[in-house]
């Protein structure tokens, strides 16, 4: 789950990483109230998950209240590179020194946390990376022994930041390192780590990502999810439990495992048809599970031909199929169903289907076969009623 | 021959009295694989069909002689049943369990790394190890598979596995062992540890790879088979038309570089001599041909089992 830069530095400052006093607004009124209270200047932040959002005009200065105001007007509401700003973030305004970059994240070779820092921050780091990687300090992190205030100075020294704050720096550094690793963030990154002109250290942004995996110890996020953006399909699809991202094509997929699902994309996109979505029931889906997978698919009015692929292992194909069965009687259905079945209890799930082949379901004995099918029924275009 | 597990290897079933436990344990027994023990927390003294239950690895290690634990433990107690199976001196640890916290994962595979260094962890999220007529210690069907080799599989894709499996025995083209390494950003196996056990293993005489994108896996894989391969690799990679996610950060690029997509991993395989295949129903014929062409193997290694 990404949070907004807000959420991420609410985050932030609970594990006393500083960041600017701020407040969120969704309105005008919202907006200039929290700069009064602030005091002038302040900044307003488009709250939206977008690279680019101070070029596109999502990052402004507000000397009054005034300027407060139209600036909220003229953000809030508004699509800002494609993402409709519900939320603004107000914060006061901060003289900067120095600009640097810091984050955690996993270093999968390694299998170890990877700490990165550059004294070159404010910047598209990306590029630095490519085009002086030395300026990146790195440092792996071994769980066991967590970031210690040494680690953290070796890395302020290697990146060459300012060593007048070399002690705010490596605090900061600490901090995040326990956000990362206590908040199960994937991913904490700050772009820019301020030093003020008055001698503070501020992180000035902030995106973390958090394994949803570890939801289950984390009760406080549901505050966080409260706000995600999601389209509609999404937010059905996740109320199931089910891994699922929206597409534009026309054939709605349903499988389990992520691999043979993106891999039954790949096939449909080779026999000449496009992907309405990614929708992954996981391993051990029951009958319910598939007739929630149906229903979101189903209430994509951009598909026209649904198929379900399933290899069973920990799945057992008797109850995919009762799934099938049950959401056909359950849901009005609009497209028709192409099934393939296999692995465990296949058998029994395809004598199922059989028992309740019609226009509407059909089965096909292999991947290709029923990618095919489900083509040529999405491109014959018309949906059931 | 075989790799990781064979005949002779003793499971205990982490979870046994679960119900995914219960189903695959006895379904690993049925296949012939010697399930000599159930774990489970306070449920000690009682059975599962005749295999005896107990309360901790360490028990059942110490009574049945169990060399290896199979994980049906649910993601919240997970890496505590992985860390306990390793302390309990099991060789080789099988993890099925779906959706454990990454943090968790680094730490398991970091705790293993620094006291464990001959301890053989297999997933988290994965099917499991299956060498066909031998043993089937996961959620792999057995019927899909067909023993007798001459193919070793390794995939990150649990369902990608069982076609590729079903591929092959449909082609009547048997396979040595299959391992499932998992999906997960951290595995306890990966690709290269998998392909040098390969390369050593007398019976096995050619490599199917199955990656998908995310992570520089894949291409390291491919560095080695350039290396220190000898036998042919046949690979499939998931998601080439996959949607790109809505990435925030730029840390994990910077990690990865220009690595991680589906273009760069087939690229890269390519390069080192592995025939990649687009479309995973084709994994097995392409297979066939290689097989086909692989020279008679010398009487004598490989034999004996």
């Amino acid at each position: 789950m990404d949070l907004f830069e807000y959420q991420g530095k609410q985050l932030l400052a609970r594990h006393g990483v500083a960041v600017p006093e701020g407040a969120a607004a969704d309105t005008p009124e919202e907006t200039v109230a929290a700069a009064d209270t602030l005091g002038y200047p302040v900044v307003v932040k488009a709250q939206v998950q977008v690279g680019g959002r101070g070029k596109a005009g999502g990052i402004r200065v507000a000397t009054d209240a005034g300027e407060a105001r139209s600036h909220a007007q003229a953000m809030l509401d508004r699509r800002l590179r494609g993402h409709v700003v519900r939320r603004l973030w107000v914060e006061r305004a901060c003289d900067i020194d120095a600009e640097y970059y810091a984050s955690f994240t996993l270093d999968r070779s390694a299998r170890l946390h990877l700490a990165m820092v550059s004294s070159r921050g404010g910047v598209d780091i990306e590029t630095v990376a490519e085009e002086d990687p030395a300026a990146i300090a790195r440092l792996h992190v071994d769980p066991l022994d967590g970031l210690t205030t040494a680690d953290a100075r070796l890395l302020v020294e290697q990146a060459g930041l300012d060593l007048r704050a070399a002690d705010q720096l490596a605090e900061v550094l600490v901090g995040l390192w326990k956000v990362y690793s206590e908040a199960d963030a994937e991913l904490v990154e700050v772009n820019p780590i301020v030093v003020t002109s008055d001698g503070g250290v501020l992180a000035l942004d902030a995106k973390v990502t958090l394994d949803e995996s570890a939801f289950y110890r984390h009760p406080e996020w549901d505050d966080l999810r409260a706000f995600q953006v999601l389209d509609e399909r999404e937010r059905l699809a996740r109320a199931h439990g089910l891994n699922y991202i929206g597409l534009a094509g026309t054939v709605g997929i349903i499988g389990n495992g992520a691999g043979l699902v993106m891999s039954t994309l790949d096939v449909v996109n080779k026999v000449g048809g496009t992907a309405a979505n990614f929708l992954d029931v996981g391993g051990g889906a029951g009958a319910d599970l598939v007739a929630a997978a149906l229903e979101v698919v189903n209430s994509d009015p951009n598909v026209r031909a649904i198929l379900v692929n399933i290899f069973g292992g920990i799945t057992r194909g008797d109850q995919v199929a009762q799934g099938i069965v049950e959401a056909l009687s359950r849901v009005d259905l609009r497209s028709p169903i192409v099934v393939r079945l296999d692995g465990t209890n296949a058998v029994e799930g395809r004598a199922i289907l059989a028992s309740h082949q019609s226009d509407r379901l059909v089965s096909e004995p292999t991947m290709l076969a029923a990618a095919q099918r489900a083509v040529d029924l999405a491109a014959s275009g018309v949906p059931l009623r | 021959m075989s790799i990781l597990a064979d005949q002779s290897t003793r499971v205990a079933v982490q979870g046994l009295t679960g119900s995914q436990g219960r189903f695959h344990g006895l379904r690993n027994r049925a296949y012939g694989t010697q399930v000599v023990a159930g774990v489970t927390p306070g449920r000690g003294g009682n059975d599962v069909e005749g295999i005896p239950v107990f309360d901790t690895v360490a028990g059942a290690v110490e009574e049945t002689g169990a060399d290896a634990t199979l994980v049906f433990v649910p993601p919240k107690t997970a890496a505590r049943a992985v860390l306990e199976a390793a302390d309990a001196g099991v060789r080789l640890i099988v993890c099925i369990t779906e959706g454990i916290p990454m943090h968790d994962e680094v730490e398991v595979s970091s705790y293993l790394r620094r006291n464990h260094p001959d301890t053989r962890l297999v997933g988290p999220n994965c099917p499991g190890v299956i060498s066909p007529g031998r043993c089937n210690i996961g959620i792999t069907p057995g019927e899909i598979a067909l023993a007798g080799g001459p193919v070793g599989v390794v995939s990150r894709s649990g369902t990608l596995t069982y076609q590729a499996l079903h591929e092959l025995t449909r082609l009547g083209i048997g396979q040595t062992t299959c391992v499932g390494i998992g999906g997960d950003p951290v595995p306890g196996t990966g690709f290269i540890e998998c392909l040098r056990r390969f390369e050593a293993d007398a019976e096995t005489g050619a490599v199917i790879l199955i990656g998908e994108i995310g992570g520089s896996e894949e291409e390291e894989a491919a560095e080695f088979i350039a290396a220190e391969m000898t036998k042919p690799v046949v690979a499939y990679i998931a998601g080439v038309t996959a949607p790109t996610g809505r990435r925030m950060g730029h840390a994990g690029a910077i990690v990865s570089g220009s690595r991680g997509g589906a273009r760069s991993k087939m690229d890269a395989l390519h390069r080192a001599g592995v025939e990649v295949v687009d479309d995973p129903t084709e994994v097995g014929s392409r297979m066939g041909s290689v097989v086909a062409g692989l020279a008679p193997r010398a009487s004598g290694d490989g034999a004996g089992s």
